[in-house]
Formats: structure tokens, C-alpha cells, sequence
């Protein structure tokens, strides 16, 4: 495979052709906050929080969607990436509900802790929280669209790794939300295998196990890669 | 057919309509239906029946004549006269419109009928309009008539498809959708791209508000759209091609259908085009209403059956578009200006607009003016000849406070630059762009931070919603100018508006969210004191806003 090299962060680094950027990143142990990305998964590109300064071109770029070019210079860390990443953050917070006090998710939640790395402490805009109803009509699982932050980490789980693509997204900009079968409620649908993927791979508290306490609810996403390593490299990890 | 056989099927069209002493051309496309049109259209017919006329008379419903707010419009076309054309015309003036021209009878229509040298039409260039207004769009032998499909049949035989994609970069045609991208550069990349299947794509999604010039164009010359689209295809070496029209012209999707068909039967679009060896067919895909699939990638998910989402570039289609394969997007507009620059050639096309834009533009005029309608005038022209002299001024005599180009996307170009010329550059350094061609004239009445309002709600609504920015960006930035229209914004709201729309417009994935921001940027930059004006003062200098509860 052919080799690239590029400056990150000043300095000179080698990643393979057709690598993300955002791995790229990552491979020199640099630290960048990520939402929707989940290794294993497509890469959706729609948080922006991965987003990286290209010297010499106005845009930012998310670094998760963007692949790695031969002479590229990025740049990771800059005051204005600092200060979007955190209107985006409060974007985030402002859309739906967020009162992790009463959140299932509370203090396993990756939005929460990107709020916290950030120094997220207050949100500059209005709230919007729309008033939305919860799904509780599945066996297992429960959806809280108040806590969703529409990464589509769970359309894409259910749709690419356990294939039952009982998970969509339904309306437009800040209509949109996560449905599931034909917008039914979730139990009624026959698709779903009842597998708990989407459930692993929220980051937020929008989904979650029934009966969960927030000391309980954890969320491990390391079994995506033990799932694809075994399918597809057959590499098994049984520990 | 062969060419030969297109050059009789012209002639012979010609003798027909040359049988006819008087043809009155009706317009038939959606403004002009609108005002009652189609009624119009009948009552000639049958005053045409009723006196007998029909060996010397025929009525033709054509497209887009251009000032569609004085519509229903009649041309009256004789051997040797001048063409008249009358405006406002109802059923009941059939009658008597044939009897002052063939009757010559002393008939008093002169008050609706448009000066032959009146501004509106001797300003214009009208290059992809040159027949519109003249054509029946529903039949192929119309379009053949005048000269159609002949730049296809010189291009399939008298030139390769490197020749054609050079002849259209040295016409300097950019592209016609919004962001005036060299279209020469584009059709050499899709050619050289590497891939067996190749696909020509024309956007005629237009969701801009205001915004209907593609829509007309569709309706009144589609075959002209047809047969750009196959010299495309010809050029970048793809056999399919599909026009993707919004969900809301069923009228342009009708007519296109049936053009399409025309030309498929008689061998100018299927297999063996002109009897040559290259086959290109067309489809229709019918959108269902949003605006973000106008952008390409958008489209392209749409037309493959999927949800309507932009994802990131690159790739970009010319490398890996519909189902992988290169793909050329343009917008329909752009196709329309083909088989004129292939006809005529690159130099001829060349002559008309800038030094770095060439030809002519289409703008749907609108707002707070006395002629709107469609127009296509040479780049260059400046906005004072748009709006005083093609426009015919403003109602009332008011002031004119500033011209909205580019919808959504776009700006505002305020009084001082009515004098500057209209072009992809001096646009773009007034803060404003080409876009796709809405023109919208505000007087003295209009409050700017409500047209930048105004704007912002449509891309809320309109935003897909993939990407946090836009998403929630246009949301809360509506709900700013919402308290500062009703008066209970503060400074401060102004500032976290300002630092908001540059992260929207730096961190947003498409070109929605990237460019949602400009009507608050333009409107800002030259009418920053309306802003204050409302915030400190309390206060809407347009008398536009109306103030509830008073700021804290
Ligand atoms: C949100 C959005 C909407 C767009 N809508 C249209 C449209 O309705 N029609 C169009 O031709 N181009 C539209 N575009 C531009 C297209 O993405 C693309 O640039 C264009 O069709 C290319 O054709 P051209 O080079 O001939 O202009 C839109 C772009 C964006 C970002
Ligand atoms: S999902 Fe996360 S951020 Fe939202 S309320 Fe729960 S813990 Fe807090
Ligand atoms: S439990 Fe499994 S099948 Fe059901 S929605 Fe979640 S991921 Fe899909
Ligand atoms: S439910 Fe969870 S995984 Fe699914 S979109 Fe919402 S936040 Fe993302
Ligand atoms: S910028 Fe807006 S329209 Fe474009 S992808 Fe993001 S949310 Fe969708
Ligand atoms: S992680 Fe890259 S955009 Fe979300």
C-alpha cells in the first residue's frame, strides 16, 4: 500500500493512501473530539466536530470524512477550531433536552464529556427542547428522542453490521428525527432482532437498556470491532 | 433520420407555417396560465373556427414571451409586419384582435398592446430565450424549424468529443446553477475521467424562492434542453442521461416527457443518434420537494432512490458519481446555451458578456418594480439598465433601496452600485453572487433585517439536517432575528449572531449551510444602522416590523 506524508500539527507524519485524516490524527496519539465517527462504521461526517484547519484554504474540513492527501498541512488545535467546537457543543445541547441530572447516561455520556473537555459550562442560545414522546414499547430497549443528537450511529449499526436496518431518520433539519420500521412504534416492529447494537453504539442517552440506572447503563463499543474482526478477518477474541 | 432528413423535416415545417397568413402566438407557460392563459388560448381557437379562418390563420401556444406580469400575452406574427404583441388579453379581445389585423378593422386595442421598441424587449440578449415565445414547445417539427438539432448533428460528425469540450471551454460558458463553475473544465474532467459508464445529469431542481427561470425554460424550449444534454453526453462519452425536475413544475415534466418521446421516435435521442454510432437516452426523475436536492450530491443520492442528503466532496461526480461511474452535472440552463455556442461557435458566444464572464443571463426580475418577469440579458449589464430600464422603474416613483441576487445564498447590492456591472465577480466582491438568477427589487419599505429573516427561515426549513450547523445554526439564528424584528434583541444578541453565522459558514458540510449566513452578512454589511436602529432605538426605520413587548 502506498504511503503519504503530511504535516500535522508541524509536524512531518506518514499515513497510508486512502486513510481519514481523523485516523491519521489519531495515529499520532493527538486527542480530537468526535461524535458521529465510530470505528466500524461508514463515516457520516455530520457532528463537525472533528473538523481540522487545511493551511492555505479558508474551509475547515471534517477530518473524519476527508482522506489523507500527500503534502497536506493541517492543523488540529486552533483558537477558532476551539471556540466552534464549542458553539457546536451548545448547538448540540440547546436542540433537545439535556438535564443530565436526570439522564440515565449521566456521567457515561460522550456528549457529555466532549461538553466537559471543551469547558462547556453554559449555552449561549435558547433551548429549544421540543417536547418529544418516548418509546418504551420495546422489550429490551428504550428510545428517548429528548437525548438524541441524530449522529445516525444507530441507523448505520443496525443497517451495517446486524442488517436489519430497523433504524431511519424521518423529516428535515431540525425536524428530523430517528424512527423506527415505518415510524411505528419500535416494538411493533418485526425487523428488529432485539440485538442491542444501537443501544451499545449511542453515545448519548437516547438509547438505552430497560431498567438501566444510570450507575448501571454503560455503553461498550469495543464489541463493533471484535463483530468485524471475526467476520471479516477472522480474528477471534474471546477474552 | 439522418441530417438530411432533419433539414426536410425543417423546410417542410417552414412551408407549412408560410401557408399562414397571420400566426398567433399564445403563451402557454405557467405565468401566463396562471392569469387565465389556456382560456385565452381556446378563444382564439374558436374565433379563429367561427370566422372561418383556419387556412390562413393559425394559433400556436408557445412558451415564455418575458413579461409575465402583464400576461396572458398574444404575438401576432404577419408576412412583412412587424410582430405586435398585446398584453392582458382576455377571451373576449380574440375576436377582436383577428378583426383589426386581418379584418383591418378600426378596432381601439392600442392601449394593450407593447411598444415594439419598449426597453424591456431591445435590452435584452436572449441567447437560450431566442426562441422561446416563438417555439410550440409540445412539437418537434417547432423546434427543427428553427435550426434544432443541427449542432448535434455537426458535433457527431464534424467534431470529436475533445473538439467539443474545448469548444465550449473557449466559449467561456460558466456554469448557470449558482456558483459559475467554467463548464469547459468540467466536461473535460468527466471525459477523461476513467470509467466504462458515464452519466449526464441536468439540474433543473431551482428551489430558490422566486426563482423560476429553469422552470421556464423546461416548459417553453425543452428540446433545446434535450439536445444540449446529448452534445454533452457526445463530448464526455456517456450513453444516459437524466433531467431531475423539481416535483413542483408537472407542467415542465409533461412537456419534457413528450419531447423526449418526439425525439426518440424520430431518431434524435436513443440509440444511433443521427444515424451515428452514439446512443444516448434520457430519463426523468421528479424530485419531491426540497431544496438541498439541487445540490450535486444531493441529486445524485435522489435520483439512485436514497434519501436526499449531501455527503462530503470529494470525490466529486466528474470522478465517482451516479452508481460510481463520472458523472457531469449541470444545470439546465447551462445546457440550454450548448447547441448556440456549438452552432454558432466559442467566439461568437464569447462576445457577449465580460472579460470573465461570457454570454447572457437569465433573471427572474421580481419585487418592488414595474415590469417582472423573465429576462436574459449579456453579462455586464449593469443593475441601473436592469431595474430603470428593463424593469421600467419602480411603482410609485419610490426610492430604490437594494436588489436581492442569489436567493438564499446570496446578498443584497445596494444604491450606490447600481452602475456597477452585473457579473460573477463584482457580485462576489459586493458580498453578493450570481446564484442562479432571482432578482428581487426593494424600495424604501423594505426592512433588511426581515429580508434576512425572511431568508434564514427558508433555509431552517429547508436545511436536510445532517450536519449540527445548519441544523440547529439556522434555527437559533432565525430566533435572533426574530427578537431583533420584534425589538427585543440586545447588542449582545448581534455579536453571538455575527460569531454564529461564521461558524455555520465555515463548519457547515454543504453549500446550504455554508452559504445560509449571506443575507445576514450583506444586509449587515450596508444596513448595519437598521440593525442598531432596532435594537437600541426600538424602532424599524421601513415601518415594517411591529413591535410587542419592549426589550428588557
Ligand atoms: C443547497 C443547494 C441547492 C442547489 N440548488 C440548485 C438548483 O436548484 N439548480 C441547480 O442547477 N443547481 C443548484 N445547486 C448547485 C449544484 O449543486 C451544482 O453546482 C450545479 O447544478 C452545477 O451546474 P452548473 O455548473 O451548470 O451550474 C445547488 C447547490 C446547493 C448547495
Ligand atoms: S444524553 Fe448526555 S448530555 Fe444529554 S442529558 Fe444525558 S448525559 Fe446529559
Ligand atoms: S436492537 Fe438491533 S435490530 Fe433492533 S434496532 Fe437496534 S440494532 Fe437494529
Ligand atoms: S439515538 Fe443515539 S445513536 Fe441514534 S442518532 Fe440519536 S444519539 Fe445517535
Ligand atoms: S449544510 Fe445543511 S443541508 Fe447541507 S448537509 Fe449540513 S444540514 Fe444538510
Ligand atoms: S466525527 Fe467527524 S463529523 Fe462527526
Amino acid at each position: 500500500m502506498s504511503v503519504v506524508t503530511l504535516t500535522i500539527n508541524d509536524k512531518l507524519v506518514s499515513a497510508q493512501a486512502g486513510q481519514s485524516l481523523l485516523s491519521a490524527i489519531k495515529d499520532q496519539g493527538i486527542d480530537i473530539p468526535t461524535l458521529c465517527c465510530l470505528e466500524g462504521l461508514t463515516d457520516w461526517g455530520g457532528c463537525r466536530l472533528c473538523m481540522v484547519e487545511v493551511v492555505g484554504s479558508p474551509r475547515l474540513v471534517a477530518s473524519c470524512v476527508t482522506p489523507v492527501a500527500e503534502g497536506m498541512v493541517i492543523q488540529t488545535e486552533s483558537q477558532r477550531l476551539t471556540a466552534y467546537r464549542k458553539m457546536i457543543v451548545e448547538l448540540l445541547l440547546s436542540e433537545r433536552n439535556h438535564i443530565c441530572a436526570s439522564c440515565v447516561m449521566n456521567g457515561g455520556c460522550e456528549l457529555q464529556s466532549v461538553a466537559a473537555k471543551l469547558g462547556v459550562d453554559h449555552v449561549r442560545y435558547d433551548y429549544l427542547c421540543p417536547d418529544l414522546p418516548m418509546d418504551a414499547s420495546h422489550e429490551r430497549n428504550v428510545m428517548d428522542p429528548n437525548r438524541c443528537i441524530l449522529c445516525t450511529r444507530c441507523v448505520r449499526v443496525c443497517d451495517q453490521v446486524e442488517g436489519a436496518h430497523t433504524l431511519d431518520v424521518m423529516g428535515r433539519g431540525i425536524q428530523q428525527r430517528v424512527i423506527a420500521g415505518l415510524n411505528q412504534a419500535w416494538g411493533t416492529s418485526r425487523s428488529c432482532t432485539k440485538c442491542g447494537k444501537c443501544v451499545q453504539v449511542c453515545p448519548t442517552g437516547a438509547l438505552f437498556k430497560k431498567g438501566a440506572t444510570a450507575a448501571e447503563m454503560e455503553k461498550q463499543h469495543d464489541f463493533l470491532i471484535w463483530i468485524l474482526d471475526g467476520r471479516e478477518k477472522k480474528i477471534w477474541r474471546w477474552s | 433520420m439522418n441530417r438530411t432528413e432533419l433539414y426536410a423535416m425543417a423546410q417542410a415545417e417552414l412551408d407549412r407555417q408560410q401557408k399562414f397568413r397571420c400566426r398567433l402566438l399564445c403563451c402557454a407557460s405557467t405565468p401566463c396560465i396562471s392569469s387565465g392563459g389556456t382560456a385565452v388560448y381556446e378563444a382564439v381557437k374558436q374565433a379563429i373556427e367561427a370566422e372561418g379562418l383556419q387556412a390562413e390563420v393559425e394559433a400556436v401556444a408557445t412558451g415564455c414571451v418575458g413579461p409575465c406580469s402583464r400576461g396572458p400575452l398574444i404575438t401576432v406574427k404577419m408576412e412583412g409586419r412587424e410582430d405586435v404583441v398585446y398584453e392582458q388579453v382576455t377571451p373576449e379581445m380574440a375576436a377582436r384582435i383577428l378583426d383589426k389585423h386581418l379584418r383591418s378593422k378600426p378596432v381601439a386595442l392600442d392601449d394593450k398592446m407593447l411598444p415594439a421598441d419598449w426597453p424591456f424587449f431591445v435590452k435584452q440578449k436572449k441567447i437560450v430565450l431566442a426562441d422561446s415565445g416563438t417555439v410550440d414547445p409540445e412539437k418537434l417539427e417547432s423546434y427543427v424549424a428553427r435550426g434544432g438539432y443541427t449542432a448535434l448533428g455537426h458535433a457527431l460528425r464534424e467534431m470529436t468529443p475533445e473538439e467539443v469540450c474545448e469548444e465550449i471551454a473557449r466559449s467561456g460558458i460558466r456554469g448557470r446553477g449558482g456558483a459559475g463553475y467554467p463548464s469547459g473544465l468540467k466536461w473535460h474532467m468527466v471525459r477523461k475521467a476513467p470509467g466504462e459508464k458515464k452519466y449526464v445529469v441536468a439540474n433543473g431542481d431551482e428551489g430558490d424562492p422566486g426563482a423560476y427561470m429553469d422552470r421556464t425554460l423546461m416548459e417553453s424550449d425543452p428540446h433545446r434542453v434535450l439536445e444540449g444534454m446529448a452534445i454533452a453526453g457526445y463530448a464526455v462519452g456517456a450513453d444516459q442521461g437524466y433531467i431531475y425536475v423539481r416535483g413542483e413544475y408537472p407542467l415542465a415534466a409533461k412537456r419534457l416527457e413528450k419531447a423526449i418521446r418526439a425525439a426518440e421516435r424520430r431518431g434524435l435521442l436513443g440509440s444511433r443518434v443521427l444515424d451515428s454510432n452514439f446512443s444516448f437516452r434520457i430519463d426523468i426523475r421528479m424530485g419531491a420537494g426540497a431544496f438541498v436536492c439541487g445540490e450535486e450530491t444531493a441529486l445524485m443520492a435522489s435520483i439512485m432512490g436514497r434519501r436526499g442528503q449531501p455527503v462530503p466532496r470529494p470525490p466529486y461526480p466528474a470522478n465517482k458519481g451516479l452508481w460510481g461511474g463520472p458523472t457531469l452535472i449541470n444545470n439546465v440552463e447551462t445546457f440550454g446555451n450548448i447547441a448556440a455556442i456549438i452552432g454558432n461557435g466559442a467566439e461568437w458566444y464569447a462576445s457577449f458578456g465580460t472579460e470573465k464572464s461570457k454570454g447572457a443571463k437569465i433573471f427572474a426580475l421580481a419585487g418592488k418594480v414595474n415590469n417582472t418577469g423573465l429576462i436574459e440579458v449579456p453579462i455586464g449589464i449593469t443593475l441601473r439598465e436592469i431595474v430603470y430600464d428593463i424593469g421600467g422603474g419602480i411603482p410609485g416613483g419610490r426610492a430604490f433601496k437594494a436588489a436581492q441576487t442569489g436567493g438564499p445564498s446570496g446578498g443584497c447590492i445596494p444604491a450606490e452600485y447600481l452602475d456597477t456591472p452585473i457579473d460573477y465577480e463584482t457580485l462576489q466582491k459586493l458580498g453578493s453572487i450570481m446564484g442562479s438568477g432571482g432578482l428581487i427589487v426593494m424600495d424604501d419599505q423594505s426592512c433588511m433585517p426581515d429580508v434576512a429573516k425572511f431568508f434564514m427561515e427558508f433555509c431552517m426549513d429547508e436545511s436536510c439536517g445532517k450536519c449540527t450547523p445548519c441544523r440547529v445554526g439556522t434555527v437559533q439564528m432565525h430566533r435572533m432575528l426574530d427578537k431583533i424584528t420584534n425589538g427585543t434583541a440586545t447588542m449582545d444578541d448581534l455579536k453571538r449572531l455575527e460569531e454564529l453565522c461564521l461558524m455555520v459558514k465555515e463548519s457547515s458540510l454543504c453549500g446550504l449551510g455554508q452559504t445560509a449566513p449571506n443575507p445576514i452578512y450583506s444586509t449587515l454589511r450596508y444596513f448595519r444602522d437598521e440593525y442598531e436602529a432596532h435594537i437600541k432605538d426600538h424602532h424599524c426605520p421601513a415601518g415594517v416590523c411591529q413591535f410587542g413587548a419592549k426589550a428588557v
